[in-house]
């Protein structure tokens, strides 16, 4: 390490910042088309909770995978057709609200007439542009995407409950992407959507949907990242767990993940426990994900380089900064993204239990200096017995 | 706590053969059958950090000078609450040290209001104090430089008649040994005028971000307080501009071979470089290859070939095209994003203040505690063990020793009669005593101290204090109650070490076991140092090093300030880390967790 560095290697110490400036998707935005990299927040009432939140990840210049928002302007198109409203309206009617069984039957019949009603033409060819765009940017013919729901609700807390989220995963072809955009925008109807909406008094046509279109990630590994120690509470630490191949084995409990504590100042790597991680979720050739052993050899190995750690615990930090509280943020390192620039964010929320928690202040005696002084040289090791 | 206990001091069976050996030391460092009881009910550790190896008896001076001055600021100027001093022992020739606590409530609150009126002027007042600080300490060293030794003139000069000074050269001989002594106290005193509120207040500082961010490294902590030009890294640096300047002169292949020192010396001689060197050796190479604390450590301006083959090392890079400048400008950036990253995390507007008025008082007192130790432990004590040889080499002339380092066999106030001794046989002009009486004694003395050498000490001797809570035991000697528990349960896991995470990063490699500061030299590329400490005048062979590991030392151990400087990860303070790991073993250093694994 040291043959080729000076002799006083502070500069070892410093650490070099990636940039994660995302190179911007090469597209026009339209009435019906919102690039989550150029997202302002005046757009979300058009674009709905989850692809706003994706935007203003971008914002926080957070690398989140590339894709665009089709507008709620698009969804809205669909209701110009009288006699799509009409046969929706009748079918609306005739719901008695005391027969479930008969009512999901209902919500089915409302889902597959605005599924057979054919897209405005405008619409097709603003998604098939920029799918096309989306699939330029990317250097990948079909690139796979996710295809999601995005309610939006003017008014109304709830947008996610008032509307059931569809995402369908690993669609690939500009055709498929409008079929399933179509069943998000079907999705409004289920069942339980339509009970949710009867029971709060809301009127249907409060919810409107836009989805989102966004690049899929085939993880070489993936997990979640804790902005503070769970353990205690510090902010000083980004807390990690990571397993290979995409979340699900985690979220699912069937793997024990890799655990990290990054420190978020200095920007090393303060604990390390690396589990026996035997199975993983895998993209496989045919484009399905698949459950799948690992291979002996890569069971007890981090899943994750000390690079990649802190690259994650900088993105971290810098969603905490935007949002301005704890975060708990859903990342991936992405197996067709080079090496520098393959951590992606997917998610970022608030963290619940510590930030809820009542803040008492660590300084009890500000502005008397010695009176501190004093008390420190009494218990010199209070609170800090850090050392296992 | 378990039931075990250390030896007690009156148990430990020393080395065979050293019979004797309390006379090397005043009557009152030694363990006594009068004090017994008390000193067998206390707990001793061995200060190994900066008295590593047994003490000659004129060495051992400095052990009472030293630990006498520390508590005295604690007990009687500062009143320090919970802290009287810390006392002190020698046995078999090492130093232990009891500290010296306040239990008594009732007494630690009598004590606050003094404490805070007399630390809080020097808080207040301290920028001032220090310039004035400095003063007095190159005050006591030109005073110290004008100790004469000198051997006693055959004939007293004509202006002691013709001026009727009316006393001799004798009386002034003697004179000057006793102001010798006072002086050398004077700059102990000195050393520790700063110190102790020095770590107080850096331990207040540490104490608030432990509790504000429970896991903080110790690291993170002192990167904030850390200065950025520090005097302790100033001769290193101008070792770094003389390679630049001979290269520019010419005059690089003048270092190729650096231990023929008169060849260098010639090739300098009248030259622009040798001007610099003059310009910057006086105080900067005062700089011992060791703690300061033993007569023998080499100092880089007395044996010039330590910084030639330093100086050889740097031109080989710089004409490699390699960039050895320290980048002053990205570590100031970097302490910055440090602070006001740590300061973004905190909850409240009261807490950043209070943070910000902690490490501005921290920052305050800094520099003393990162400095004093090149103006006393390396610049005035290179002079003050210079003036001991001179001292020597008049004994030597006097026949009372056989070669100058004798001196140093000989305890302090044993000097005073030897010189009487010298000084009325001059007078009468008879033989002395001394060069009949002396002679066998200090062979004696030497064979003695060479088997203390070799005999390694108890880490600790009597009764585990329950807690350790002694604010200076635990910052300066890094000694809490985890590492003495560690001590007694010691006897278990003998692949694994651990200690202080003093700086991170994660190393492996051959283990390079150096136990003197001579033997620095055969440190080779790619090694991990395992030493039981190290010094700041090591620092131009970490560019050689992967890692390094520390039998003794606290966070702010000299050992761990350098080595976060250099970015190369070490653990300190593992206790055993040198009897633990043998020469050559491959190792592996965790100094993001202080861990160290032999693996093989």
């Amino acid at each position: 390490m040291c043959e080729a560095c000076p002799v006083i290697d502070w500069a070892n110490e410093l650490p070099t910042i990636r940039s994660f400036t995302a190179r911007k998707v090469d597209a026009s935005m339209t009435d019906h088309i919102v690039w989550f990299d150029r997202y302002e927040p005046e757009h979300k009432p058009f674009v709905g909770g989850k692809n706003s939140s994706l935007g203003e990840m971008m914002r926080a210049e957070l690398p989140v995978p590339p894709g665009f928002a089709l507008t709620t302007n698009a969804y809205g198109l669909i209701w110009s057709d009288e006699s799509l409203v009409n046969d929706v309206n009748d079918l609306l009617r005739s719901i008695d609200h005391d027969d479930l069984a008969a009512n999901r039957e209902t919500a089915s019949k409302i889902r597959s007439r605005i599924e057979l009603n054919p897209v405005p033409d405008q619409v097709v060819s603003d998604i098939v542009e920029a799918y096309a765009a989306l699939c330029r940017h990317c250097d990948v013919e079909n690139v796979p995407v996710a295809v999601r729901s995005s309610a939006t609700a003017e008014d109304l807390p709830d947008a996610s409950f008032a509307g059931q989220q569809d995402t369908f995963l690993w669609i690939r072809g500009a055709d498929n992407v409008v079929e399933h955009v179509k069943r998000c925008w079907s999705s409004l109807f289920t069942d339980r959507a339509i009970a949710y909406r009867y029971s709060m008094g809301y009127l249907h046509e409060a919810i409107a949907m836009s989805v989102g279109v966004q690049k899929m990630v085939d993880p070489i590994a993936s997990g979640v990242a804790f902005t503070l120690n769970p353990t205690n509470g510090d902010r000083s630490q980004v807390a990690v767990d990571a397993s290979w191949g995409l979340g699900e084995a985690v979220v699912s409990g069937e793997v024990t993940p890799d655990n990290f504590l990054i420190d978020k100042v200095l920007r090393e790597i303060v604990h390390r426990e690396i589990s026996d991680k035997h199975i993983e979720y895998r993209l496989t050739d045919r484009g399905v994900v698949e459950k799948m052993e690992v291979e002996a050899e890569r069971r007890e190995t981090p899943c994750v380089s000390d690079d990649d750690l802190v690259a994650i615990a900088i993105l971290a930090r810098r969603a905490e900064k935007h949002y301005g509280c704890p975060q708990d943020v859903e990342w991936a390192i992405d197996r067709h993204l080079p090496a520098g620039e393959n951590v992606v964010m997917l998610q970022s929320r608030p963290e619940t239990v510590w930030s809820r928690k009542p803040k008492k202040p660590v300084a009890t005696r500000t502005g008397d200096p010695m009176h501190s002084i004093v008390s420190t040289l009494l218990s010199p090791m209070h609170n800090k017995s850090n050392r296992e | 706590m378990s039931d075990k206990r250390f030896p007690s001091p009156f148990e430990v069976e020393g080395p065979e053969g050293v019979e004797g050996w309390e006379e090397l030391y005043p009557y009152s460092v030694v363990f006594s059958e009068e004090l017994r009881d008390y000193e067998d009910k206390r707990f001793w550790f061995w200060d190994s950090m900066h008295w590593g190896y047994a003490m000659t008896p004129w060495d051992s001076t400095f052990l009472e000078l030293a630990i006498a001055s520390l508590s005295q600021f604690n007990s009687r100027h500062y009143r320090i609450p919970p802290a009287d001093g810390i006392d002190f022992r020698v046995l078999y020739g090492y130093p232990y040290f009891s500290p010296v606590t306040i239990d008594d409530g009732a007494r630690i609150e009598s004590r606050v209001p003094d404490f805070m009126e007399r630390a809080g002027h020097y808080f207040v007042n301290w920028d001032q104090l220090y310039d004035n600080w400095l003063e007095k300490i190159k005050t006591t060293i030109d005073d110290i430089n004008a100790i004469d030794f000198s051997p006693l003139p055959e004939m007293e000069d004509l202006s002691v008649i013709t001026d009727g000074i009316g006393t001799g050269s004798g009386q002034r001989l003697q004179a000057d040994y006793h102001r010798f002594k006072d002086l050398v106290l004077q700059v102990w005193q000195y050393h520790f005028e700063f110190l102790n509120l020095g770590y107080a207040a850096y331990l207040d500082f540490f104490g608030f971000c432990k509790q504000a961010f429970p896991s903080i490294p110790d690291l993170g902590i002192a990167k904030m307080v850390a200065g950025v030009e520090v005097d302790l890294f100033r001769p290193n640096e101008e070792l770094k501009i003389i390679a630049r300047k001979a290269i520019d002169a010419g005059l690089a292949r003048l270092f190729d071979d650096p231990d023929d020192v008169s060849a260098i010396q010639a090739g300098l001689a009248g030259t622009e470089l040798e001007a610099y060197w003059n310009e910057v050796a006086d105080p900067w190479f005062n700089f011992s290859s060791g703690t300061g604390f033993y007569h023998y450590e080499r100092t880089w301006i007395d044996y010039p070939e330590i910084p030639y083959a330093f100086i050889r090392d740097y031109i080989t890079k710089i004409e490699a095209g390699e960039d050895i400048s320290r980048p002053i400008e990205a570590i100031t950036a970097e302490r910055d994003r440090v602070v006001s990253e740590y300061s973004d995390l905190l909850e409240t507007d009261e807490d950043r203040q209070a943070f910000q008025e902690k490490l501005g008082l921290a920052r305050v007192v800094f520099p003393y505690v990162e400095n004093h130790n090149f103006y006393i432990e390396h610049w005035t004590m290179s002079l003050v063990w210079r003036k001991l040889k001179e001292l020597g080499d008049m004994l030597v002339k006097e026949g009372v020793c056989s070669e100058v380092d004798d001196v140093f066999y000989f305890r302090r106030d044993e000097i005073d009669e030897v010189l009487f001794d010298i000084y009325s046989a001059w007078a009468v002009n008879a033989p002395n005593r001394g060069s009949k009486y002396w002679p066998p004694k200090i062979a004696r003395r030497r064979e003695i101290v060479a088997k203390l050498k070799d005999w390694k000490p108890p880490k600790a001797l009597g009764e585990p204090p329950e807690i350790v809570t002694e604010p200076f035991t635990i910052m300066l000697w890094g000694i809490t109650s985890e590492s003495v528990a560690g001590w007694l349960g010691s006897d278990g896991d003998d692949s694994a070490v651990s200690g202080m995470a003093a700086s991170p990063g994660i190393a492996e490699g051959p283990a390079r076991l150096v136990f003197s500061p001579d033997d620095i030299g055969d440190i080779e590329d790619g090694e991990i140092l395992v030493a039981p400490i190290t010094a700041p005048s090591w620092a131009p062979v970490f560019p050689k090093i992967r890692a390094c590991v520390t039998d003794i030392g606290g966070m702010m151990s000299h050992a761990a300030i350098v080595c976060r400087e250099y970015g190369i990860p070490a653990v300190t303070g593992t206790g055993f880390g040198t009897s633990q790991i043998k020469n050559g073993q491959t190792i592996r250093v965790d100094g993001s967790t202080g861990s160290v694994t032999i693996l093989d």
